[in-house]
């Protein structure tokens, strides 16, 4: 078998092509890691514990990769890591699309090598009331948006996952309409928090979280942060997103975390952090209030939910 | 094989075959095995059990219809016991585990959520199927009234499938599974019901 050059880009190179974020964030932070420190991070999760908030403690490579929602692999948490051994990101390509001046079909390591690499600890909030801690490694959306060069008329991204039932068992199931569909309105895309992750624990993205790129916005509940994109696309109007075509009483398009909004069928004021015995309470914008927040002053978010 | 003595015999078995998920899962628990979210894991294996077993009682009587199977009917208290005893650990591990006892949130989850309020329900009718299980609860009652008490496994065995289906977020097949089994089985009893009638006439 042909090895691709995307299967043994090691992180020490996506390294060199890092540089440092100039602003700080309350709560997440990009980085200064030297470099032999990729190695194995998962055995050694002290190196985030700077970026951490006062009130976290990152989970384990463990928790992150065996408890999933991903139903493309099946339903239950479990499923994901037990179901995805047959998933094989490589080769991996993204379309742009819509309305843009550069729409093409990218390859993944190229879009690598024009991008700058960081690590970014967040808080993932699920919409099921659960939530963890997480080190992913990725680049602001807003870098690929930049080489896609979106004409002004383009007002929201639509994201795609891969659709292979072959490869992703959950697919031959109709749960959802495959594939999975999710969107951001343009001003939330190109937000510095939203970034698309390539990796966790300084490992390339495992299958079961969504590999190798997904989506991460750490202010809306998980199902925001879709995995597998092979496709982008740039629209002038707000795009269907697949939990909000299933069940849009329940999932709205907007899905930012709010303690005050309750989800139909259960309490959004408190949740479970993995690890942790008791329940707390649940932040506002998952605590990403100072970040965003301003982009929805003129939203009534009961009815945007 | 199929004689009353042989299954009078079995019970201690049942009883143990029945117990052991609950010490299994509670020795996980404290041990750390019930994967990363164990609060969760344990309260759903109690909630299934329960469903299972609220079902598996009803099946035991339309299965008591059959001759040669008449005597599993000897089965069936103590098969609804401990229904009730996992619809207990569920519960309590709702209200201790889940919620800490924070009653003021808890009383607003029942009044405010249909699916916690179809089970919170369901377990309030399976309470006095417990407290008249004994046969002297049966002689003091008399048969006809505590017949009747026990008509209220029928709303509890519907609510507790709702509660289970409305908890599921996408795929609905196992809930499904068994609320198609509750309706097999209440279509049974119907059928049963209406040729009495005709045969009364």
């Amino acid at each position: 078998m042909k090895i691709l050059g995307s299967e043994i880009t090691p992180y020490s190179t996506y390294l060199n092509r890092r540089k440092f974020i100039k602003g700080t964030f309350a709560t997440a932070v990009a980085t200064t890691i030297s470099s032999n420190v990729f190695a194995n991070h998962e055995t050694s999760p002290d190196i985030y514990n700077k970026y951490l908030g006062e009130n976290d403690t990152i989970n384990s490579y463990e928790e992150i990769t065996t408890y999933n929602n991903f139903y493309e692999f099946g339903t239950h948490k479990k499923h994901p890591s037990l179901n995805s051994g047959n998933f094989n990101p490589n080769p991996w390509s993204i379309k742009l699309e819509g309305l843009i001046n550069n729409p093409q079909t990218i390859d993944l390591e190229k879009l690598l090598s024009k991008v700058t690499i960081e690590d970014r600890v967040y808080r993932l909030r699920c919409v099921e009331a659960w939530s963890m801690v997480i080190p992913w490694q990725g680049f602001q959306l807003s870098e690929l948006i930049k080489i896609a060069d979106p004409l002004s008329s383009a007002k929201y991204i639509q994201f795609v996952t891969v659709l292979r039932p072959e490869e992703m068992p959950g697919q031959q199931k109709r749960t959802i309409i495959w594939p999975y569909r999710e969107g951001l309105r343009m001003d939330e895309a190109m937000n510095s928090l939203t970034i698309l992750a390539t990796g966790l624990y300084g490992h390339k993205m495992p299958n079961q979280n969504g590999a190798p790129i997904r989506l991460v916005v750490p202010w809306k509940y998980g199902f925001k942060s879709i995995k597998s994109i092979v496709a982008i696309r740039f629209l002038n109007e707000q795009p269907e997103t697949s939990w909000e075509t299933l069940a849009p009483w329940e999932y709205g398009f907007y899905a930012n975390v709010n303690p005050s909004v309750d989800h139909p069928r259960w309490s959004q004021s408190t949740e479970r952090r993995i690890g942790e015995f008791k329940r707390r309470e649940t932040l506002m914008f998952n605590g990403y209030e100072e970040e965003v927040a301003h982009l929805y002053k003129d939203l009534d978010m009961t009815k945007f939910y | 094989m199929f004689s009353t003595k042989n299954f009078n015999r079995s019970k201690p078995y049942i009883f143990l075959l029945l117990l052991f998920p609950s010490l299994l899962w509670i020795l996980q628990f404290i041990t750390g095995n019930l994967g990363v979210n164990p609060i969760e894991r344990i309260m759903d294996e109690f909630g299934l059990m329960a469903l299972r077993l609220i079902i598996l009682t009803l099946a035991i009587t339309t299965l008591a219809n059959i001759k040669k199977l008449k005597s599993i009917v000897l089965f069936r208290r103590m098969i609804g016991l401990f229904a009730f005893y996992y619809v207990t650990l569920h519960f309590s591990t709702y209200i201790f585990l889940d919620h800490f006892l924070d009653i003021n949130f808890i009383f607003k989850d029942i009044i405010k959520r249909p699916f916690i309020t179809f089970g919170f329900i369901s377990f309030l009718c399976l309470i006095p199927l417990a407290l008249t299980s004994t046969n002297q609860m049966v002689k003091r009652l008399g048969f006809k009234v505590w017949k009747k008490i026990h008509y209220l496994i029928y709303p509890a065995v519907i609510l507790s499938s709702f509660h289970f289906y409305m908890l599921v977020r996408a795929d609905k097949t196992e809930p499904m599974i068994y609320m198609g089994i509750i309706v097999l089985l209440l279509l049974q009893r119907i059928a049963k019901k209406l040729n009495l009638l005709q045969l009364n006439q």
